[in-house]
């Protein structure tokens, strides 16, 4: 009895209120809803700090970069990680307790998330990119979905499958600018045509012909099968469409399987197939790895209690305390290898594929040729995030026919090549 | 009248605020400038070192930097024209006795409360939206097909959404200085034989010059620096990159704060140039 009090005054004397900012996706949210669960296993409060990814990307980068210090746990992705690791901005993760198990995370995600062996930031999720599909218009169109299609095969039956009077589009892609948004998705679509950002050099290579092989490719297929205004659809306009019944086929995150196979929220819930990214026969697929992870910006107060939340956060206990409230459909999937080796797991329709996919892509070599840089659907540069959006914009632009592929592929080439000596390559 | 002492102890009281003002500008506007000539990268670490005028050369002689310009000369231009001549109209509107005009009041100026992301969401998703919003149903019932508006008619857009956002403050300025319009002066002309048209130009319009002034000047300053509106819903993408949009790309998304330090120069420069211009052209107005 007295050593309880004793233990209970002893975390209430050492409890702190952590700050945390995080992305507003829904399993970012559904974990809030568990903080009362951190809280009285350990004592400490938590204060959320919710983003629209692109705004958290920002406040997140200058929080960290003027070492503002106004969060104790950020959330962050494989792009920022290695390079925010490399400054000594992040507190390594190299200490976890024993029964956090720390060998089970997926060796791409903790690859993905160390610099020269170290991790700097936990996986909460990770993902690939596949495509989802409608098994009834796949159907309907007479045609089948392989597991692993090729690009020839996946516009075939896009096109098969468009009937924009009935407002059914054949494919769904991402066209809004942004560095994770459409340049994302043609970053990991361009590996699979054989196509680079940089050489060996570093220099651009949006003047060589993968690359015009790609944007045509992509712009030409979204002209006959994609839906109206897709150049400003990012993620959300696209699981929206997706969820209507208006997309054939929709290539995007993994994690998006348990939005549009939940009947609560997709009116095509039961008529969802799955297949890996297509590639064209070199190699390489045109899907992603990705993983929102939990970093410690360095120089926080709360060093201990922020570990204790992430070891929290993204255990294999959560796991289970998500699965036993919500079902293992809903738990947050592509981190860790024991999740999948659950028989209570195996029978979520899109666990395979999730799987298969994260293990597809590798982040050392993402293309045909070999790249100076890390990481399939970006570049872990300091530079990229800001080229990127750029070029997203000219492609965008493309898109949307306000100018030609050659047109974006030679402004994409000029403005990448001038931001690349400006910054010393 | 104001003695020596109460002359110095209103200025000893006021101190702490004129103080606090000042620092508040001064500080930031002192930083841009110190960062503007160092080439300073915090992905890359940090503080490099003096470059002189370089950040200066390399803004103004990128591709974006002129036609940036002109989009935010052509999204102020196309607000304010948008704003002043149906703020007028909606000013003698609402002048009008009508029943329920209080609620009508209201409901004009509530556009002005939403927070511009939201508003530009709402447009986005709601109507401008070529399957699910209500602009393509119309355009559907007649027939027709509807209209990418954020990226075939991208620039028209922007200054539609913002005109909404920013026409219920046109209109209440002007609705207060009509209210204030003798109408008897406005008998007496259509007494005189004047036309509605005639007493509008000669009667009306020379009254809200004063009113005008203002709405002009502080939407202009205002205007600017749009940044939320283009931000949510087309990212800078199909020219719609204005200046502002501009430095952010170069500060936030580049992370290069010196590079974006010259351009909120230029900025600064630019709004200068522009208010100058009109307090010269329109501000005459404000001497009366």
């Amino acid at each position: 009895m007295v050593s309880a009090a004793a233990i209970l005054a002893a975390t209430a004397a050492h409890s702190d209120t952590l700050t945390i900012a995080t992305v507003n996706n829904g399993d970012m949210i559904r974990m809030q809803g568990y903080t009362d669960d951190f809280t009285a296993k350990t004592g400490h409060d938590v204060e959320w700090v919710t983003l629209e990814e692109n705004v958290l990307r920002q406040r997140v980068t200058t929080d960290i970069t003027t070492h503002g210090g106004a969060f104790d746990i950020m959330t962050i992705g494989m792009y920022e990680t290695p390079i925010w690791g490399q400054n000594g901005w992040l507190v390594a993760l190299d200490d976890l307790s024993e029964g956090y198990d720390a060998d089970d995370i997926l060796p791409a995600m903790r690859g993905g998330l160390s610099h020269d062996g170290t991790m700097y930031a936990a996986p909460f999720y990770g993902e690939s990119s596949m495509i989802m599909y409608r098994t009834d218009l796949v159907e309907a169109a007479g045609m089948s979905m392989p597991d692993a299609p090729t690009w020839s095969e996946v516009a075939a039956l896009a096109r098969a499958m468009t009937d924009k009077d009935g407002e059914i589009y054949g494919i769904c892609l991402r066209g809004k600018a942004g560095w994770g948004e459409n340049m994302a998705f043609l970053t990991a679509t361009s590996n699979a045509f054989g196509a680079r950002w940089f050489d060996e050099d570093w220099k651009p290579q949006f003047d060589q012909p993968a690359w015009k092989e790609t944007l045509s490719f992509y712009v030409d297929l979204m002209n006959d099968a994609g839906p109206p205004g897709a150049s400003t659809n990012g993620f959300n306009e696209n699981l929206s469409l997706f969820q209507q019944g208006k997309c054939g086929m929709w290539i995007d995150a993994t994690v998006a399987a348990s939005f549009v196979t939940n009947p609560n929220d997709s009116t095509v819930a039961d008529k969802v197939g799955f297949a890996l990214a297509p590639d064209t026969g070199l190699g390489p697929r045109g899907n992603w790895l990705w993983a929102w992870a939990l970093g410690i910006p360095a120089g926080t107060q709360k060093e201990a209690a922020a570990k204790q939340f992430i070891e929290w956060a993204t255990s294999k206990d959560y796991i289970e305390l998500v699965a036993a409230k919500e079902g293992w459909a809903n738990v947050p999937p592509g981190a860790r290898t024991s999740l999948y080796e659950n028989a209570n797991y195996a029978d979520v329709p899109f666990a395979k594929m999730t799987l298969d996919s994260i293990l597809s892509a590798d982040p050392n070599n993402p293309t045909v040729d070999p790249v100076p840089y890390v990481g399939v659907q970006f570049a872990a540069i300091p530079e990229f995030a800001g080229i990127a959006s750029q070029v997203g914009q000219e492609f965008s632009a493309a898109l949307a026919g306000q100018q030609s592929v050659d047109e974006a592929l030679a402004k994409a080439q000029a403005l990448t090549a001038e931001e690349m000596e400006a910054a010393g390559y | 009248m104001a003695t020596q002492h109460s002359r110095y102890a209103a200025r000893l009281m006021m101190a702490p605020a004129v103080i606090l003002l000042l620092g508040w500008m001064l500080v930031p506007l002192s930083m841009t400038l110190l960062f503007s000539f160092k080439k300073y990268l915090p992905l890359r670490g940090g503080d490099l070192g003096w470059v002189g005028f370089d950040n200066y050369t390399r803004f103004v002689t990128s591709s974006a930097f002129w036609p940036s310009v002109l989009t935010t000369l052509i999204i102020v231009g196309g607000v304010l024209i948008i704003t002043v001549v149906f703020g007028v109209l909606l000013a003698i509107l609402l002048n009008q006795p009508m029943w329920g005009q209080g609620i009508v009041r209201i409901l004009v100026i509530a556009p002005f409360f939403v927070m511009p992301t939201v508003s530009a969401l709402v447009w986005k998703n709601m109507f401008m939206d070529p399957v699910n919003g209500l602009f393509a149903h119309i355009w559907k019932i007649f027939g027709l097909t509807p209209v990418e508006w954020l990226s075939q008619a991208s620039i028209q857009s922007i200054i539609m959404i913002v005109s909404w956002q920013w026409l219920p403050f046109a209109t209440l300025i002007l609705l207060t200085a009509i209210q204030s319009l003798d109408s008897e002066q406005l008998e007496a002309a259509e007494m005189d034989g004047a036309p509605p048209l005639a007493r509008f130009g000669f009667i009306t319009l020379p009254h809200l010059g004063r009113a005008l002034t203002i709405v002009i000047l502080i939407q202009t300053i205002f205007l600017l620096s749009i940044f939320a509106e283009i931000f949510v819903t087309t990212g800078g993408a199909f020219g719609t990159r204005t200046l502002s949009y501009l430095i952010f790309q170069r500060v936030l998304e580049s992370q290069n704060i010196g590079l974006g330090s010259a351009g909120g120069i230029y900025a600064v420069i630019l709004a200068n140039i522009i208010a100058i211009f009109l307090m010269r052209i329109v501000g005459k107005n404000l001497d009366a």
